[in-house]
């Protein structure tokens, strides 16, 4: 078990450090040059654009040798430093990504385990049950198939602007503080119905497709045949085949968590919701560099910790990872 | 021998791919799965030969409904939206057969050489394929994205290949291990042939089935990562695509103007070509298997 964990906590500090390399290299090695950007911004005379650059160059430690920025960077990061932002300066990167953090995990969390279990149990109802079968896995498929921020803006018009019952946009009423009032609670809640029905629809057809594949080939394995063969009930064939499905579906979680946070961001995008997501898309429309890089990082971070907990989880449910039998294909 | 290794009382060869088109033609998740994907692929194809305006010119009123004139109405700017949805439907198809096709090679490469060779290669390329996996692709792309100043639809599906192949060379080289200890496989290697001939000669053939299916879904996901990209306006800058309409319709606020017709249409599409792809991969499944043919 210890083999197994650690092997997980190699790989994934080596993706840590791939990914670090990746933030650290972009910017540097692709065509264009923020800087430029950052000085045709304020657009003054040639010659005061070539002495800002210089300066930039200089007070971003670009004039360095790559090792040496190389290891600046790590540094930095290190010491929980991810610069300061340009569209908001001079607040740092890490009090935005602060502030922008409850707001995606208030979506992200809820959605992605409602999801999981609602799909899990959908599901696994409908294998081998012809009516709910049919009207399961059409709509499953069509909602996997759905673009996360197409649901978004679909939600968005019936519900809130054709029928009016749901705000369109933002995390809470504008004019509201922000206080722990029951007035502005009543606000969060309100206007994080829409966000995350969206994240929740999209990603309940994957696990209930997953999860009813996963039924019918656990039905068909010898010991679900040799159980109905000795006479045991339905529901106990059925509730073994469950568990033993639980397991490739906890994998699947952890694969993916990367594209329901990719689609957690473009929700936000869609409602003005006040998460990273929303804090992206003003980094990208700013040229803020630093604040891209800074999300990045964060949910690189995040990801990988979310995939360490379902490591443990793993390790928990299933005994074949603790006594050292080989459990999982990774 | 190609579909044999599956069923062993397979008949020939010929009779062998008349069984599998009996069963594609009477299975309806593949009929319908390939029916609506067709009718998307031609209006891909001839539908900007049928569009009557420029996709980016201003030369229509704004904000007109549909229309005989303009079938799909126009944006706020006096574009028409028919002439949009078809010209974005082509670069749809263009970034998924290029993007597919991309992440197709790298994890048919990964896959069957980690899964053929074992040992020291397994390790590294397996090693490899975990870390691209557990990096969130998304934020990937859109850290290069936003720093790609010009973006081009091969640029795109080109990233997108390149992010998209961890899944499917894990299956692959699962798929490989397993082949790799057949007779055949020992034969081939007696007689001395070459590790590209065995794996493209005797292993992909094999799991022919199965590397079609993997490409069905690589498709539709880098149709799926591509609007999503465009529509944070990190798509091509130089054409238009689905999800760029989605982004100028929701940047102009098309939903609270009532202009359904502006966003209603790109995205019922990527549902539409999306969707029958991943049915007409349930479809293909059910062919090839014929454990999975009797429901």
């Amino acid at each position: 078990m210890l083999r197994y964990l650690a092997r997980k906590l190699f790989i994934y500090l080596l993706t840590f450090i791939v990914a670090v390399t990746i933030d650290w290299a972009i910017p540097r090695f692709m065509p264009g040059n923020p800087v430029d950007a950052l000085v045709s911004r304020i657009a003054l005379m040639p010659d005061a654009n070539a002495a800002l650059t210089s300066y930039f160059m200089a007070a971003f430690n670009l004039d360095q040798p790559l090792w040496q920025q190389y290891l600046n960077f790590w540094w930095a990061l290190l010491n929980g430093d991810l610069g300061r932002s340009i569209m908001l300066f001079p607040t740092p990167v890490t009090t935005l990504i602060g502030r922008a953090l409850p707001y995606t995990l208030g979506l992200l969390l809820p959605s992605i385990l409602l999801s999981w279990y609602v799909g899990n149990v959908v599901g696994a109802l409908a294998a081998r049950r012809k009516l709910l079968d049919n009207t399961v896995l059409p709509l499953g498929y069509l909602l996997t198939a759905t673009p996360y921020m197409w649901l978004g803006i679909l939600l968005a018009w019936v519900l809130g602007s054709s029928l009016g019952w749901f705000p369109l946009a933002f995390g809470y009423d504008q004019s509201l503080k922000a206080e722990w009032t029951w007035k502005f609670i009543s606000s969060l809640l309100y206007h994080w119905i829409l966000p995350f029905a969206s994240l929740f629809l999209v990603a309940l057809g994957g696990w209930a497709i997953g999860m009813r594949n996963m039924i019918i080939y656990e039905l068909e394995s010898d010991y679900a045949n040799y159980l109905m063969a000795l006479g045991a009930p339905q529901r106990l064939v059925r509730k073994y085949a469950f568990r033993n499905a639980m397991l490739p579906q906890i994998t699947g979680l952890a694969l993916q968590l990367g594209a329901v946070v990719g689609g957690a961001l473009v929700t936000e995008i869609v409602f003005s919701y006040p998460g990273l997501g929303w804090l992206v898309l003003s980094g990208i429309q700013n040229q803020d560099y630093f604040v891209i890089q800074g999300v990045f990082l964060f949910i690189i971070v995040g990801v990988l910790l979310a995939n360490l907990i379902v490591d443990v989880v793993y390790v928990i449910v299933d005994p074949r990872t603790r006594v050292g039998l080989q459990g999982d294909a990774a | 021998m190609t579909s044999t290794s599956s069923s062993p009382a397979a008949p020939a060869a010929k009779s062998g791919r008349n069984e599998i088109l009996y069963f594609a033609f009477r299975n309806t998740k593949l009929v319908i799965g390939a029916v609506v994907f067709l009718i998307f692929l031609l209006g891909a194809i001839f539908g900007p030969m049928l569009a009557t305006h420029e996709p980016l010119t201003f030369d229509a009123p704004p904000g007109l409904p549909p229309s005989a004139d303009y079938w799909f109405g126009t944006t706020l700017f006096g574009q028409d939206v028919f002439s949009q949805f078809v010209h974005g439907l082509r670069s749809s198809f263009i970034v998924g057969a290029l993007g597919g096709i991309t992440a197709a090679v790298i994890g048919m490469l990964v896959g069957f050489f980690a899964g053929y060779r074992g040992g020291i290669v397994d390790e590294v390329l397996n090693m490899l394929t975990n870390v691209v996996l557990v990096i969130p692709t998304f934020a990937v792309l859109l850290v290069v994205a936003a720093y790609l100043s010009v973006r081009g639809l091969g640029t795109e599906a080109m990233f997108i290949g390149l992010t998209s192949w961890p899944w499917a060379a894990r299956a692959i080289r699962a798929q490989t291990f397993s082949l790799t200890s057949r007779d055949f496989v020992g034969m081939a290697r007696l007689n001395g042939e070459s590790t590209f001939r065995i794996i493209f000669g005797e292993i992909a053939p094999n799991m022919s089935s199965y590397l079609v299916m993997t490409f069905i879904l690589l498709f539709g996901g880098a149709i799926l990562t591509a609007a999503t990209l465009d529509f944070i306006g990190l798509g091509p800058t130089d054409s238009i695509s689905l999800g760029l309409m989605m982004n100028f319709s929701v940047m102009n606020a098309a939903l609270q103007l009532g202009m359904w017709w502006w966003f209603v249409p790109p995205g019922l599409a990527i549902t539409a070509i999306v969707g029958s792809l991943y049915v007409m991969n349930v479809g293909l499944d059910e062919v090839f298997n014929p454990k999975l043919r009797a429901l």
